[in-house]
C-alpha cells in the first residue's frame, strides 16, 4: 500500500508539472482583468510549488476578506523569475522564506540564523522590496533518518550522524556534492565524512524511496514534508545551524502595501506555525483543491 | 566552453571523463546483450513461423513510446523493496534501456526473415535442407543486413538514452550532463553532451566496418548485384 500511496504521489506531482507547463504565462500583461494593471489592487504571485500556492491563496482571500482588492498570479516559477517580477511591478507580494531569499540577494552570505539574517536581508533587498515580519512557520532543510535508524543509533540531532557517517550513504539532490548547504557543509561544520553521496532528489520520492529501502541511511528531506507527520521517518536537528533558517514571510513592493494590508498579513504570519505547513502540504498531497485549503485555513485560525 | 573537455583533470579519476566512458558503454553493453538475447529468438520465431506479427509489432511500438524517466523512476519504485542495496537503482536502469532497445533488433529480425528471397528458400527446401538448416544458412544470413541495421538503431538510441542513469545516482555520461545542470556549471553538461554524441558516433562507426565483415558480399549495396535490392529492402 505504501509503495501506490508512492505511486501516486509521483503521477500527482508529474501531472501538477503538466499543468504548470500548461498554464498560461503567468506574466502575460495583455490579459485584461488578470494583470498587475488595477491600479489599485496587490497582486499577489508566488513560486511554482504547492506550499507556496496555498499560502498565496490564504494572503489573496485574507486581504479581499478585509475588503482590500487584490489579483492572482500564482504558479509563476522559480525564485530567479517571481523575484524580477516583484522588482518590474508585475506582482507586489509573493509568500517567501527568508533564508534562501537572502541567499538568493546575496550568493556569499552565510548568516543562519534569524536574527542575523533580517540585517543581512535589511541590507540586501532592492530598493523599494520590502519583508514583512517573518511567521514562526518555517520550512528548512534537514536530514532524515527512518525511525528504525533513529532508535537504534539513538540519534536526534545532526551530530549524532557524525560517528556513523564513515559507514553510512547519503541521498540528496545532485547539487548537494558541491554545496555549502550540503555535503560541504555537513562536512566543515559536522565533520561528516560519508561513505557515499548518492546523487538522488531533494526529499522527493526518490531518496524517501531509498530510505526506506535501506539504499541510503541518511537523506536531505524538506522539514514540511508531511512523510515526517507519518513516523516512520524522523528529521534530525541541525544542532550547530548549518542550514539557514526558512521563517515564511511575505515579501513585497512598499508602495503597493498599504498598513491595513500589511496589518492582516502580520494577523496570518502570526497565525501559521510550521505544523500547520505540514498539514496544508498534506491536503495538497491528498488532492484537495488550493483555494478550499487556504480557505478552510482562514476559517480556523483567522476568525 | 572547450576547457572542460581540455583540462586533463578532468579526464582522470574515479568521476574522470574516462571512467563515465567505461561506466557508460557498461551500461550499453549489458543492455544491448539481454536486448538482442530476447528480440533475436523472438524475432525469429515470428519471423518463420509467420505469427503473432500483428501483436508483437504492436506491443513492440507501444514500448517505443513509453516516457523513459517516467518509467524509470516507476519501476525504482516497484524495485527498491526488493533489492536493499545499490542495485536497487542499476536493476531499472538496465529494465528501460532494454525496453528501448528490443523493439529495432525485434523488428529489424523478423521482417529480415520474412524478407528473405522466397526463391531462395524454395530452391533450398528443394535440394533437401531442413527447416533448422534452411533458417540458418539461408533465412539468416539474407536477413542479416535487416538484422544489422535493428542493432545499430538500437545501440545508437540506448547510449544516448544511457544518460538517464544518472538520474538515479547511477554513473555514466548523464552524470556530467545531470550534476552540471544542477550546479549550473554549464561548461560541463556542455562536455557531457560532446562527448555522448562522439561515443555514439564511434560505435556508429565501428558497425559500419562490423557489417562489412560480416554481411555476406552478395547482399551488400556497395556490391553491384541483382541480389542486392530484394534482400536489403
Amino acid at each position: 500500500m505504501r509503495t501506490m500511496k508512492k505511486l501516486t504521489a509521483v503521477l500527482a506531482a508529474s501531472t501538477l508539472a503538466l499543468a504548470g507547463c500548461a498554464a498560461s504565462d503567468p506574466l502575460d500583461t495583455d490579459d485584461g482583468d488578470n494583470g498587475g494593471d488595477n491600479p489599485g489592487a496587490i497582486t499577489i504571485g508566488s513560486a511554482d510549488f504547492a506550499e507556496s500556492q496555498i499560502l498565496a491563496s490564504i494572503y489573496a482571500l485574507a486581504l479581499t476578506d478585509a475588503g482590500i482588492e487584490v489579483e492572482e498570479r500564482s504558479n509563476i516559477g522559480s525564485r530567479e523569475v517571481y523575484m524580477l517580477a516583484l522588482q518590474d511591478g508585475s506582482i507586489d507580494l509573493v509568500p517567501e522564506y527568508v533564508g534562501a531569499l537572502l541567499r538568493y540577494v546575496d550568493t556569499e552570505s552565510t548568516e543562519t540564523e534569524l536574527e542575523d539574517v533580517l540585517p543581512a536581508l535589511d541590507e540586501h533587498l532592492p530598493e523599494g522590496i520590502v519583508y514583512l515580519e517573518p511567521s514562526d512557520a518555517a520550512n528548512s532543510n534537514a536530514l532524515a533518518v527512518t525511525a528504525d535508524t533513529a532508535d537504534e543509533y539513538g540519534l536526534e540531532t545532526f551530530s549524532d550522524v557524525t560517528p556513523h557517517a564513515g559507514e553510512w550513504s547519503i541521498g540528496g539532490p545532485p547539487e548537494w556534492e558541491q554545496r555549502q548547504n550540503g555535503i560541504v557543509g555537513l562536512r566543515d561544520v559536522y565533520g561528516m565524512e560519508f561513505n557515499e553521496f548518492v546523487a538522488l532528489d531533494a526529499g522527493g520520492p526518490l531518496s524517501l524511496s531509498a530510505l526506506e529501502n535501506g539504499q541510503v541511511e541518511v537523506a536531505n528531506i524538506f522539514t514540511t514534508n508531511p512523510v515526517l507527520a507519518e513516523g516512520g521517518i524522523v528529521a534530525l536537528e541541525d544542532d550547530e545551524s548549518l542550514f539557514a533558517v526558512e521563517n515564511v514571510t511575505p515579501v513585497g513592493s512598499e508602495e503597493a502595501l498599504s498598513q491595513e494590508a500589511i496589518d492582516v498579513l502580520n494577523s496570518i504570519s502570526e497565525q501559521l506555525t510550521t505544523e500547520h505547513l505540514i498539514e496544508l502540504n498534506q491536503l495538497s498531497d491528498d488532492g484537495a483543491p488550493i483555494e478550499q485549503i487556504a480557505r478552510d485555513w482562514i476559517d480556523e485560525n483567522l476568525s | 566552453m572547450l576547457e572542460y573537455l581540455l583540462d586533463p583533470a578532468n579526464w582522470s579519476g574515479s568521476g574522470g571523463i574516462g571512467m563515465r566512458i567505461a561506466e557508460h558503454l557498461l551500461y550499453t553493453f549489458i543492455t544491448m546483450a539481454i536486448a538482442a538475447l530476447i528480440a533475436m529468438p523472438l524475432g525469429i520465431l515470428i519471423g518463420v513461423s509467420g505469427r503473432g506479427e500483428a501483436f508483437i509489432a504492436g506491443i513492440a511500438n507501444a514500448l517505443r513510446a513509453l516516457p523513459t524517466l517516467g518509467l524509470l523512476i516507476l519501476i525504482v519504485m516497484l524495485v527498491a523493496p526488493l533489492i536493499a542495496n545499490r542495485l536497487a537503482f542499476a536493476v531499472p536502469a538496465i529494465i528501460v534501456l532494454v525496453l528501448l532497445a528490443v523493439p529495432p533488433i525485434l523488428t529489424g529480425t523478423y521482417s529480415g526473415i520474412q524478407n528473405a528471397d522466397r526463391d531462395a528458400v524454395q530452391a533450398a527446401r528443394g535440394m533437401g535442407f531442413t527447416t533448422l538448416q534452411i533458417l540458418f544458412r539461408v533465412q539468416l544470413p539474407i536477413a542479416l543486413p535487416l538484422i544489422m541495421s535493428g542493432l545499430r538503431g538500437s545501440l545508437l538510441q540506448v547510449v544516448s538514452t544511457a544518460t538517464v542513469a544518472a538520474f538515479v545516482s547511477l554513473g555514466g555520461l548523464g552524470r556530467f550532463i545531470i550534476d552540471g545542470r544542477a550546479n549550473q556549471d554549464y561548461p560541463q553538461m556542455f562536455a557531457g553532451a560532446i562527448v555522448v554524441a562522439a561515443v555514439a558516433l564511434g560505435l556508429e562507426l565501428f558497425f559500419i566496418l562490423l557489417e562489412r565483415i560480416v554481411v555476406s558480399p552478395g547482399l551488400q549495396r556497395r556490391t553491384k548485384t541483382s541480389f542486392a535490392p530484394a534482400a536489403a529492402g
